[in-house]
């Protein structure tokens, strides 16, 4: 009966008796969210364009931003460091259509899953030659993040909001807003949502399938680069950054591998789910229900949905 | 299969066996060194390597070796993942080494039932298991100069007496952050039993490794369960984030206590928020000793190392110096009582037992002032020194307490039970057959 009550109704009670901390946890949901979604973003527009799970997206945040702390700490000024990460990341797109996915044409979704195995490991490797394995400082003052904190008297409590986290919201949701715009409303978007309908027609009406792999795959390479920025703010730039991508699985579940607004609604879920859940229902377990319950989650919508919330239902006939 | 084509076969395979075997000369001992420069660990990693690395190269470098015999030094890249280090431990054993420090308690853990068995000491500095500092249970094992449940003990006493006496922690709440892993885990049984004790309540903060650079949660949770002190055991990239983390949730930072594995880079890592932010050492930062001084002289200014020359004399690399001191240390001593110069890891296991870093030694050693002394013996495989407290003034770490005892009486106890029971636990766990030095 005590562990009903402390499953069923004390978290409930606490969330009514201190009604600030809950407003803290959404918000602390919300902005982990918004970066789970921009992560996400980057699988979701590779797998629209090419049909590819690309497992290397976690490491393409942490290159990105790597490239530009690096470039920084070699004294280059922060603009022009960012530009110049940007071009990396254009490289690596332009890189990785020559090497690996043009060689790979018309070989089963399984093989280029696995390329990006590959590729994953080539660039941590690469990575930490040229970067070392040492964690590094993003920089924030010279690119004109705010630092700081604004703490509001609400609900006989206090909020805090850091302003570098109402940063990453506004950035990460601006940049949303631009790639939906992009893909929905300029040629090169028509182009790609016809290549992620079909390869074959896209090819008869004259859509250079390479061309479009380098556009998506430079687009995820700044996705990577903006969600690199801000979860490197926020924590500090290191190769354990790579993993936290991984949250990125359980958004795409629920979202859904092909809908962008499925990543952004799959994201904040995930986001607020798991501070929910980890706060007030964590110490029942002694704590770390985070790790996991991300996956309990995206595994609940998946029985009910199995092609996530705004997914592309499929038909197979057998 | 043609002769010719068996014969290249066999030349091929005699080659491949030549390059993973390569023999080391029969004038030097070898001295595989278990590190990790990548990874998420390899922010506190690396630092240690170098440290560990250029020490023993220094003593290569300036004195022909230790004892006219040459240290044959080679590394072996752990990640700081157990599998891999299992893996280092059995590519290197066939290579006679003398001894093996696996600079994780996960990857120390599995080693343990091994050591006896391949004769080959294990030198866990002030991590693994706590309960192996009974030498006359584990005598291959080492892990000077205090165990983990030590640290704990001495963090709770500094604590008690900034309370005004241990009896006033009664009815305070202390969080515990810790990387939920075997090593963050390894004081927790201790944390509880003092708890139970003393009167005061703990609030467990686990963080998985995935989840090292994503501790909102715990610091809010932090925020709901009002911790009085917060004491952290973590690695890698999790103590940066944690300072971070702390700042930013607005956590008082002079009730922010850690063990000793936090680095000038954590440290900074929070900014000027950090400032306050304390942890336990037992060693001294800078360079302003004479060894530390000749490993610039003869291997950073020559290029022989990997490590960066502002990172030289800080915590982490003089943590890597430490444990090169006591590597060196243990193979002199094993010369010492065996009169061999070339000598084994059974040699070398005596001559830990052996160790008597005093202050002259230390002075001999050009480390005076570095660190306390530290005599190891026959049953007592740690020596349980004190450590001190020292506080990040937001640029430098800055020594403020005297010398903190373990509570010994507090954790003699549990530390004897926990042997006792690990022995119980591994049927057949052999009984000490290695006789005791009389030195010792």
């Amino acid at each position: 009966m005590d562990m009903l009550y402390k499953v069923f109704i004390e978290p409930f009670v606490f969330m009514g008796e201190a009604p600030d901390l809950l407003i803290q946890t959404l918000w602390e949901g919300l902005v982990s969210g918004v970066l789970y979604a921009l992560i996400a973003l980057g699988f979701v527009l590779i797998f629209k364009a090419s049909g590819v799970f690309n497992f290397a997206q976690g490491i393409m945040v942490v290159f990105a931003a790597l490239t530009l702390v690096g470039l920084y700490e070699k004294g280059v000024p922060a603009f022009l460091a960012l530009i110049l990460a940007v071009l990396v990341m254009l490289v690596l797109a332009i890189v990785v259509e020559r090497v690996v996915l043009r060689p790979l044409v018309n070989q089963p979704d399984i093989i280029l899953f696995m390329a990006t195995f590959g590729l994953t490991y080539f660039l941590i490797g690469f990575g930490e030659l040229i970067f070392g394995g040492n964690p590094k400082e993003m920089i924030t003052d010279a690119l004109f993040l705010p630092q700081g904190t604004t703490e509001l008297d609400m609900l006989g409590g206090m909020v805090r909001f850091q302003h570098l986290d109402i940063a990453a919201a506004v950035i990460a949701s601006i940049m949303i807003g631009l790639l939906a715009v992009f893909f929905s409303k300029t040629r090169i978007g028509r182009a790609l949502r016809a290549v992620a309908d079909s390869h074959k027609a896209a090819l008869s009406v004259g859509i250079s399938l390479n061309q479009i792999w380098v556009i998506v795959w430079f687009a995820a390479g700044i996705v990577a680069l903006v969600a690199g920025i801000m979860w490197g703010a926020r924590s500090g730039v290191s190769f354990s950054l790579q993993i936290i991508a991984l949250k990125a699985l359980p958004v795409l579940i629920l979202g859904g591998f092909t809908s962008i607004p499925g990543a952004i609604i799959g994201g904040l879920i995930i986001g607020v789910g798991e501070k929910i859940g980890e706060f007030y229902w964590g110490p029942l377990v002694g704590g770390g229900v985070e790790t996991w319950l991300a996956y309990v989650i995206a595994l609940l919508f998946l029985l009910y949905r199995p092609q996530g919330l705004f997914g592309e239902k499929i038909i197979e006939r057998i | 299969m043609s002769f010719r084509k068996l014969g290249l076969g066999l030349a091929a395979a005699t080659m491949l066996a030549g390059m993973a075997l390569p023999a080391f000369a029969q004038d030097s001992v070898y001295v595989p060194l278990f590190t990790y420069r990548t990874g998420p660990f390899a922010g506190s990693g690396t630092h240690i390597a170098d440290g560990m690395h250029d020490y023993l190269r220094m003593l290569n470098e300036r004195d022909g070796g230790i004892g006219g015999v040459k240290l044959a030094l080679e590394e072996c890249e752990t990640g700081y993942d157990t599998k891999k280090g299992v893996e280092c431990y059995e590519s290197v054993k066939g290579k006679n080494p003398v001894i093996v420090n696996p600079w994780s308690t996960g990857i120390t853990l599995p080693l343990i039932p091994r050591a006896s068995v391949d004769k080959i000491p294990i030198l866990s500095m002030a991590y693994g298991l706590s309960a192996s500092a009974r030498g006359d249970i584990f005598p291959w094992v080492f892990n000077p100069p205090a165990t983990y449940w030590d640290g704990l003990s001495m963090i709770v006493k500094y604590i008690g007496e900034k309370e005004g006496g241990l009896e006033k922690l009664k009815g305070k709440k202390i969080g515990f952050l810790h990387l939920d892993a075997a090593f963050g885990k390894e004081p927790i049984p201790l944390l509880q039993e003092m708890a139970k004790d003393i009167g005061f309540e703990v609030a467990l903060y686990p963080v998985a490794a995935q989840d090292m650079q994503n501790q909102s949660s715990q610091w809010l949770s932090a925020r709901r369960d009002r911790p009085d002190y917060m004491i952290m055991w973590g690695w890698g990239s999790m103590n940066g984030a944690a300072v971070k983390e702390a700042v930013r949730s607005g956590y008082p930072m002079d009730k922010f206590y850690s063990v000793w594995w936090p680095g000038e880079d954590d440290a900074r890592a929070g900014g000027a928020g950090a400032k306050g932010f304390k942890m336990l050492n037992w060693h001294a930062v800078g360079t302003n000793f004479p060894a530390i001084q000749d490993i610039q002289k003869h291997v950073v200014d020559k290029g022989l190392s990997k490590a960066q020359k502002d990172k030289v004399g800080e915590l982490l690399y003089n943590r890597g110096v430490y444990n090169s001191l006591l590597i060196a240390e243990g193979i002199a001593q094993a010369q010492k009582v065996t009169g061999k110069k070339v000598v084994t890891g059974e040699d070398v296991r005596r001559g830990m037992e052996n160790i008597k870093l005093d202050p002259a030694r230390l002075k001999e050693l050009g480390l005076e002032g570095f660190t306390d002394q530290l005599v190891l013996s026959c049953s007592d495989h740690n020596g349980h020194r004190a450590a001190f407290m020292q506080e990040w003034d937001g640029t430098k770490w800055v020594k403020i307490s005297k010398p903190i005892e373990p509570m010994t009486d507090r954790v003699k106890g549990q530390l004897e039970a926990a042997a006792k029971d690990y022995a119980d636990k591994n049927a057949g766990w052999p009984k000490r057959s290695e006789a005791c030095d009389k030195a010792s």
